[in-house]
């Protein structure tokens, strides 16, 4: 089998991996590098529990080989606590009870993000449309959608 | 160890301060964070891939398969057929438990439905085995297979687990011959899956002779039995981990064959082996709700009183195993009538074995039933809710016993006001919006039962008076790490802080079964008894401990509280956990406890959850585009011990409701008996932005009888009542019935 060699940066370590070139980047990432964090639910890009950031773009890490991490910079749940310190977004969802069975919850909070970075102030509306990619089968969304709000309220105050 | 605690018959166990409270969920830390694991997350050294082959056709036979290129493959480790499959303890068609389904472990080359297990690659990487398995392309003969609902039916066995087909009481042919008038209302549901957002997957690995399974299970102590008994192991060496499921819905509780072929490729190749289903893999193996064709007669008086509701079921099951959604059992459960009749019959379909999935029966029958009872409403000439109160079930409609507890006519009045029902339009099609949408108003009653099945827990006070429960605990989501410390807390006299859960692991005490929403009463139950047997026994040290402050209180005249017991009488003579097991030289004292049904409770006394939903729906008069703007729900379950977690429960089974309104539906190829949606992309499930602001009231309700603990249960009830609702709504926004589940556009197009 042939194998590529990648550089990349993961949660702003740098890292190197080699891996298969029909190899995804969620595969590498679980597989290869121990961060589980981002699951597979579908493996075609449907779901979203595999969410993750490439250079700051949210992508389903599903669709996404391991061997385009080369240079680039990626995000995933792990990165988003300050050590001990949960992002604003972990707290608000621990707040609003916007988790149950977890599966979902890291895609979600890494697209939840990705959001608030480019639009901090959105309308629910706009909450619920950027999260329509992110299945979620416990809790009835609309808890997502009011940890988003109040973390995205803390955030613009902070 | 203790006997199951007999009911009293006066009131429910006074709790202390920790149930009732909403603490925020004792998982969730490590949920957010990403570093919770679940069964695929693992990832033991030296382990091998495997990948599942699931057959292509509905019906026939595997004529050949490219063995030879898979296993030339590089990286391939070895490839399972029918011609070398690993040997099992039973016969394939063996069923050692009462939950077990007739599975597939390549017994043979016979498909009986599409995505049944053909062959199981085992590979050095995912990539390795998912390329050897696309290389065995599967040669078939395939036979005509058999779909929908018009083939021919027969009387099954049982319905849903064990029911009898038929229940009836009253004279029906006279409740709607003598009636004012008759309804007849034909509802269709669709096959449904599952699709937790985990998909099953297992990591098995054998060492130092024991097994051990990092997988989801919804039964720890069932599932590590069932395992044992295929393989032929000692139950107690087969050590099951399954601290978090990705959800489960009634899909995680069997033995699949599958994991079968997993763990004897494990053992084979002495090596762990991870299998995870691919999502295409979950429309098939691992059970679905099956479709049902209900037909609902109903006869009123001329005040719109029922005199007969005649429900009856045509539920699609497997060709070559049953299983029955019992559908019809919602007649049973939801209004008052003198006839009542609730009957199944079967047709049988190439699909893979339907099972339990989320309210099985009720939320199918409740869609179907809640339809029927507005189209009454309608020829009544009475308002839905009106209509739903004038039957209001006063007893239960079939047994006649009284309710344990019923606030179902405060879930209705507090639900229409939150909702602000009153003023209703009666006629259908009288509101719109500013945007021109057709704006409709629906109502459905939601009822689920209150089943409990057995468990067992073990309660150990340690020297520093903290205390740890142990039981095989696990957690699809709902939340039981967190309740389950509360209802132990309490027990214990104890700060939930001071209470450690050990869970998640089959060789702890069985937590029983987590599914028909029985949960939290019945391991609930186990815990409260053993925190209390060890409290039993820590009075009994002291009270016959001359050195003590409560020396002769005897074990029933004391307290538990703060971590102290205090006499009863007198307050003032107390003595902490700590000091007493100090004194007595004890390190740890341990208590246990079991949690299951009185033996003779279900003989008086009918148990139920209920509720009420309220929706609104806007629909597109041009476009017939459907969307839920309200929702609101208002349950009576019982006592509530983390209300958090218990309105998560509700608002996610509700969503599910629009999802089984809406959206949900296999559709199968009837050439070829395939499913054409075996994805995410075509199968869908609500997402985010079909969802509406949902609230959800939970009106207080204690009941004595149900259990000690007045815990009736919130896992389904959400998803009934709820679609029906969601139907009503779009009759009433644009005067069209439609009848046929999930209702889409197309049906709504000639407005």
């Amino acid at each position: 089998m042939k194998s590529i060699p990648v550089s990349t940066t993961v949660n702003g370590d740098a890292v190197d991996f080699v891996c298969a070139p029909g190899e995804t980047l969620l595969d590498a990432l679980r597989n290869r590098l121990s961060l589980t964090g981002a699951k597979e639910g579908c493996g075609t890009g449907d779901c979203g529990a595999c969410s993750v950031t490439l250079n700051g773009r949210l992508v389903c890490s599903c669709l996404v080989l391991a061997a385009e991490a080369e240079g680039a910079e990626v995000g995933t749940v792990e990165g988003m606590a300050d050590h001990d310190k949960l992002h604003v977004l972990q707290q608000s969802f621990l707040d609003h009870a916007a988790l149950q069975c977890g599966i979902c919850t890291p895609g979600i909070l890494v697209a939840s993000k990705a959001l608030l970075e480019e639009n901090p102030e959105p309308t629910d509306e706009e909450v619920r449309y950027w999260l329509a990619g992110n299945l979620c089968r416990c809790t009835g969304y609309d808890k997502i959608v009011r940890a988003v709000q109040d973390a995205a309220a803390k955030m613009r105050s902070a | 160890m203790p006997d199951v605690t007999p009911l009293p018959a006066a009131t429910p166990i006074r709790m202390g301060s920790n149930a009732g409270q909403p603490r925020t969920r004792a998982d969730g830390l490590l949920k957010v964070t990403g570093r919770a694991t679940y069964a695929a997350d693992n990832h033991p050294a030296g382990m091998a891939q495997a990948v599942l082959v699931t057959a292509a056709i509905a019906r026939g036979r595997v004529t050949a398969m490219n063995v030879e290129a898979a296993r030339a493959h590089p990286g391939v480790v070895e490839v399972y057929t029918p011609a070398n499959r690993p040997e099992l303890a039973l016969e394939p068609d063996a069923k050692p438990s009462f939950f077990s389904k007739l599975t597939e472990t390549l017994q043979d080359d016979t498909v009986r439905y599409e995505g049944q297990p053909i062959a199981l690659v085992v590979a050095e990487t995912l990539e390795a085995a998912t390329e050897a398995a696309r290389l065995l392309a599967p040669q078939y003969a395939a036979e005509t297979a058999r779909v929908g609902f018009d083939l021919a039916p027969y009387a099954p066995e049982s319905v849903g687990f064990g029911f009898p087909i038929e229940m009836s009481k009253g004279d029906i042919a006279a409740g709607l011959s003598e009636a004012a008038s008759t309804t007849e209302t034909v509802v269709e549901t669709p096959p449904q899956y599952h699709n937790a957002m985990e998909t099953h997957a297992i990591v098995a690995e054998w060492k130092d002779g024991k097994l051990y399974l990092d997988t989801p299970t919804q039964a720890p102590g069932m599932s590590a039995a069932g395992f044992a008994a295929w393989l032929g192991l000692d139950p107690a060496d087969v050590v099951i981990r399954s601290p978090f499921l990705g959800g489960g819905f009634g899909s995680k509780a069997a033995v699949v064959g599958a994991f079968l072929l997993a763990i004897q490729a494990a053992k084979l190749l002495d090596r762990p082996v991870k299998l995870a289903l691919a999502r295409h893999q979950m429309f098939g193996h691992v059970f679905h709700r099956g479709a049902t064709r209900q037909t609902i007669k109903l006869g009123m008086d001329a005040e719109g009183r029922l005199t007969a509701i005649d429900h009856h079921t045509t539920a699609v099951t497997a060709a070559f195993e049953e299983f029955i959604e019992g559908a019809s059992g919602a007649a049973r459960t939801t209004y008052a009538a003198p006839a009542i009749r609730a009957s199944h019959d079967g047709v049988r379909n190439d699909v893979g074995v339907p099972g339990a999935m989320r309210a099985p029966g009720e939320a199918s029958g409740s869609a179907a039933l809640e339809i029927a009872a507005d189209v009454a409403a309608e020829a009544a000439g009475l308002d839905p809710l009106e209509f739903r109160l004038r039957n209001y079930a006063e007893t239960d409609p079939m047994s006649g016993l009284p309710y344990s507890s019923k606030a179902l006519r405060e879930c209705y009045a507090e639900g229409a006001r939150e909702f602000g029902w009153a003023g209703r339009p009666l006629a259908p099609r009288q509101m719109t919006d500013d945007a021109g949408m057709l704006v409709g108003w629906g109502v459905g009653t939601a009822t689920f039962p209150c089943p409990m099945f057995g468990a067992e827990a073990r309660a150990t006070l340690r020297a520093d008076g903290t205390a740890v429960i142990e039981t095989a605990l696990i957690d699809m989501g709902q939340g039981s790490w967190t309740a389950m410390a509360q209802i132990a807390a309490d027990s214990l006299g104890l700060d939930v802080e001071q209470v450690e859960i050990r869970g998640g692991v089959s060789d702890l005490p069985d937590s029983g079964v987590a599914g028909g929403s029985g949960y939290t009463a019945t391991l609930g139950l186990a815990i409260d008894n053993a925190g209390g047997d060890t409290i039993r026994q820590l009075a009994e040290i002291a009270s016959s401990d001359p050195d003590s402050p409560l020396h002769g209180t005897g074990n029933t005249r004391v307290v538990a509280r703060g971590g102290r017991l205090y006499a009863q009488d007198d307050e003032s003579r107390s003595e902490s956990y700590a000091d007493i097991l100090a004194r007595a030289g004890r390190e740890t004292l341990s208590g246990e406890g079991k949690g299951a049904r009185g033996e003779n409770d279900a003989n008086d006394h009918s148990f139920q959850s209920h509720g009420a939903v309220f929706a609104e729906v806007k629909v597109d008069p041009d476009l017939g585009q459907v969307r839920v703007t309200r929702l609101v729900g208002a349950f009576a379950a019982g006592r509530i011990i983390n209300p958090r977690m218990v309105e998560s429960q509700l608002s996610g089974g509700m969503i599910w409701g629009i999802s089984f309104a809406l959206h949900e539906g296999a559709e199968m190829d009837p050439r070829t008996g395939r499913i054409l949606n075996r994805d995410f992309g075509e199968y869908h499930v609500s997402v985010n932005s079909d969802a509406p602001s949902v609230k959800v009231l939970t009106i207080p309700e204690e009941d004595a009888f149900v259990n000690p603990l007045g815990v009736k249960g919130v896992g389904e009830i959400g998803v009934t009542g709820t679609a029906g609702a969601i139907a009503n709504a779009i009759w009433h926004a644009t005067g069209k019935r439609v009848t046929s589940y999930p209702i889409r556009l197309e049906e709504l197009l000639d407005l």
